[in-house]
């Protein structure tokens, strides 16, 4: 049967070519990988192979023609013996559609893809003790790795220096050598290792000393993290934790002093968790180490030595994609993360003792944020602060306000105020790091501003 | 060799159909490197590799039908339509994929030796690149890593000449690839990456070196790929006599044929017959890729996170 040679196209985007010269002439034998034309667009120019051998038995489309369209049938391959007269060209295959326009609408008006149902944390009344956030990080690895031997810590001076902020104290006396590993200052080739090794069956936590340094590794971190599971169609998840110090620790300078919570929270694919407390600290990195999906554990540099109660039960977790409400109050809502708890905190004493009671939200999980927690709140004191240590440009705050315009519009009486750190690298001299990062000061004045009060 | 040959020439016409899209890497003249490699190991072993991988996903015996499917993006294909050329898996082959950053799959194959290490099962990883990734920084990384922890991996360097447009001269301070980890003790070896049997050989020496814990080893395969980088590459950085030469003196396939033939283990009809039947395969699987549907407008949202 008389095989059709179509005009072939050199790009995506290609809809024309001239046909610039045919190297066979009728009549010809054809082998496949035979060179049989020259085609030529406006960039470049290529050869047309034989894919199936027979004769050239006719050529439709003469040399130096111009304007020949993609799919149009050039020249016939026939069998030895058979008639070259021309086959109906094929039907034109559509290219197929990207997105259906029906989905491009639902796309352009929600904004929000379905979420995992989040299970509630349960009530704890259990023995609790005073521990430092450094500790509980530690006792929450410490837990995991013993019930799951598929669980190991790899980083800088996570072993023998037992991590650069002591986070990972007596991890290698317990578990040896085999699973808590101390890495080369190499974090993009590492990350890659723990990416690996998450593919291959094993539940690695990978520390950075801090998140600064994690930019080396950000293309492992978004393109082999986070969309693998995608682009395999659900064959290769990444179980894998990142954690490590993130935000301004004190005078180190403009390279050792950024939030990135903003910059993950951008990627599907991830969960972001950030948390304030020591029981949040513990509860959330044992469902991150258990959790299937690569997790970027966001802690804090000032706060690994803070105290709080942890309850003692290691079966106690608290889930991820959950937000707490750790003061109440009536007239305007505070949402905060990590360190900045603290903050909205001081803000919300200092603010009820002028007459205005905030209630504040601590975010604890950036990605999936827990929206719900944040309306229900806004519904009751129709006004809302955001606090976050990073910068304001597409930051947190900035998700926050958009969707709590598009969520709770009706209920809001000011605009939502944004309290972030001044839009600039972080200075050094000590004046001016602390004009750089927002205090409680800053947030009592944005509370006041949404609430009428000067 | 032939089935990917055959595959790839496919391939390429179905892009030419616009049944393709984006990027497409054929692997044409390529194929004694994977054939010779997966010959040399077991079927627990794991694989990785770059953009230009259909031949490495063929070679370990993942379906052509799959795999062409991805290619039109439809949902009979290896990651029902939503990796595409450059991302495919096969957990149950041990296929890792398919990665479309230069080197990445490098860092990562260490990693799986890694967990190779640490389950302590005997198997071994090969992790492929091209001469291109070779200068990239965390394959360096990794071959600290992998020379530090003795780590089951070889990794086999694919030397087509061509890191894109740029020649291994213009693009390398070393033209000898397979010594790029001496000086972290990693034995290195050049190899004719057009001769089968010679790939198989090597391969064979490297993953026995790998399992009796003398790993890592570099192989650097040296071969040549006749298309363009990818399918829009007019290819004006080397001549028409370059690729002809190596064409008709180098290929893989002719130049077994022709042994076989001479050593009387393959007469011509028994050869037309092979490439009869591969022929089928690839028709059957160019059918089913053109006729599988295109993925449910539902799967946009499905995949983003593993639900527990």
């Amino acid at each position: 049967m008389p095989t059709n040679i179509l005009m072939p196209a050199l790009s995506p985007t290609m809809t024309e070519g001239n046909l610039a010269k045919w190297h066979k002439q009728e009549g010809d034998t054809i082998e496949p990988g035979d060179i049989l034309a020259e085609i030529e667009t406006d960039k470049a120019t290529m050869e047309v192979e034989a894919v199936d051998e027979g004769i050239l038995g006719k050529i439709v489309i003469p040399d130096g023609t111009e304007g020949v369209q993609v799919n149009d049938v050039i020249g016939v391959i026939v069998a030895e013996g058979e008639d070259a007269s021309v086959e109906t060209p094929a039907a034109a295959v559509a290219a197929p559609a990207t997105v259906p326009a029906e989905l491009k609408s639902i796309a352009a008006t929600t904004p929000v893809p379905p979420q995992a149902s989040v299970p509630v944390e349960s009530d704890y009344a259990g023995e609790t003790v005073s521990m430092t956030i450094r500790e509980a990080l530690r006792d929450a690895m410490a837990e995991e790795m013993r019930a799951d031997d598929r669980v190991f810590l790899m980083g800088e001076e996570v072993a023998e220096y037992e991590g650069a902020y002591k986070v990972s104290q007596g991890l290698l006396d317990e578990f040896g050598d085999k699973r808590v590993i101390d890495t080369p200052i190499t974090e993009h080739g590492f990350t890659g290792v723990g990416i690996g090794a998450a593919f291959m069956g094993l539940r690695p936590i990978v520390e950075f000393m801090t998140f600064n340094f994690a930019m080396q590794a950000m293309d492992q971190l978004v393109n082999s993290a986070a969309k693998t599971n995608y682009m395999s169609g659900g064959q290769m998840g990444c179980p894998i934790v990142f954690r490590g110090a993130n935000g301004a620790a004190s005078r180190v300078g403009a390279q050792h002093s950024q939030c990135f919570a903003s910059w993950y929270a951008h990627i599907p694919g991830l969960k972001v968790v950030s948390p304030w407390s020591a029981a949040d600290s513990k509860g959330l990195l044992k469902s991150a180490i258990r959790d299937l999906n690569p997790i970027i554990f966001l802690e804090n540099e000032m706060l690994y030595g803070s105290s709080f109660d942890v309850p003692t039960d290691p079966e106690w977790v608290v889930p991820i994609g959950k937000a707490k409400v750790v003061r109440e109050g009536s007239d305007v809502t505070i949402t905060a993360f990590s360190i900045m708890v603290g903050k909205a905190l001081e803000a919300a004493e200092a603010l009820s003792a002028e007459g205005i009671e905030a209630e504040v939200i601590d975010l604890r999980t950036i990605r999936p944020l827990d929206t719900e927690t944040i309306v229900n709140s806004v519904q009751k004191t129709n006004r809302l602060v955001s606090v976050e240590e990073g910068w304001p440009f597409a930051g947190i705050g900035a998700e926050i306000s958009a969707t709590i315009m598009e969520q709770a519009f009706d209920w809001l009486d000011a605009p939502v105020g944004r309290v972030t750190a001044v839009d600039v690298p972080l200075p050094y001299a000590a004046n001016l790091e602390a004009l750089a990062l927002p205090k409680a000061d800053n947030i009592i004045t944005a509370a006041k501003a949404v609430c009428y009060r000067n | 060799m032939l089935l990917i040959r055959r595959f790839e020439e496919r391939a390429g016409q179905l892009y030419g159909m616009g049944l393709i899209g984006g990027f497409c890497h054929l692997y044409i003249g390529q194929e004694a490197v994977v054939v010779g490699m997966q010959a040399a190991i077991t079927e627990n072993d794991a694989l990785i590799t770059s953009y230009r991988d259909h031949g490495h996903m063929l070679a370990c015996g993942m379906d052509p039908k799959g795999v062409m499917a991805e290619l039109t993006g439809r949902s009979g294909g290896y990651s029902r339509g939503k990796g595409g050329s450059m991302h495919m898996f096969s957990t149950e082959k041990n296929f890792f994929g398919g990665h479309g950053i230069v080197g990445a799959q490098v860092s990562i194959g260490t990693g799986l030796a890694f967990a190779q290490r640490y389950k302590d099962d005997g198997n071994i990883t090969l992790a492929y690149f091209g001469d291109g990734a070779s200068n990239q920084g965390q394959v360096h990384e990794s071959f600290n890593m992998a020379a530090l922890w003795k780590l089951p991996v070889v990794y086999v360097i694919e030397n087509n000449r061509y890191g894109m447009g740029t020649s291994v001269q213009r693009a390398s301070a070393t033209e000898d690839l397979s010594q790029l980890g001496a000086h972290r003790g990693i034995f290195g070896v050049q190899v004719d990456g057009m001769d089968v049997e010679a790939v198989k050989e090597a391969g064979e020496m490297a993953a026995a070196k790998c399992r009796a814990g003398d790993g890592p080893v570099i192989l650097e395969m040296m071969t040549y790929r006749y298309r363009g980088h990818s399918m829009s590459d007019p290819a004006n950085y080397r001549s028409k006599e370059e690729v002809a030469k190596v064409r008709d003196e180098q290929d893989p396939i002719s130049n077994l044929k022709g042994r076989l033939l001479k050593q009387k283990v393959l007469s011509e009809d028994e050869f037309k017959k092979i490439d009869k039947e591969l022929r089928d395969i690839v028709a059957e699987a160019a059918e089913f890729a053109q006729n599988s549907p295109e993925p449910d407008p539902s799967e946009l949202y499905t995949d983003v996170l593993v639900e527990a």
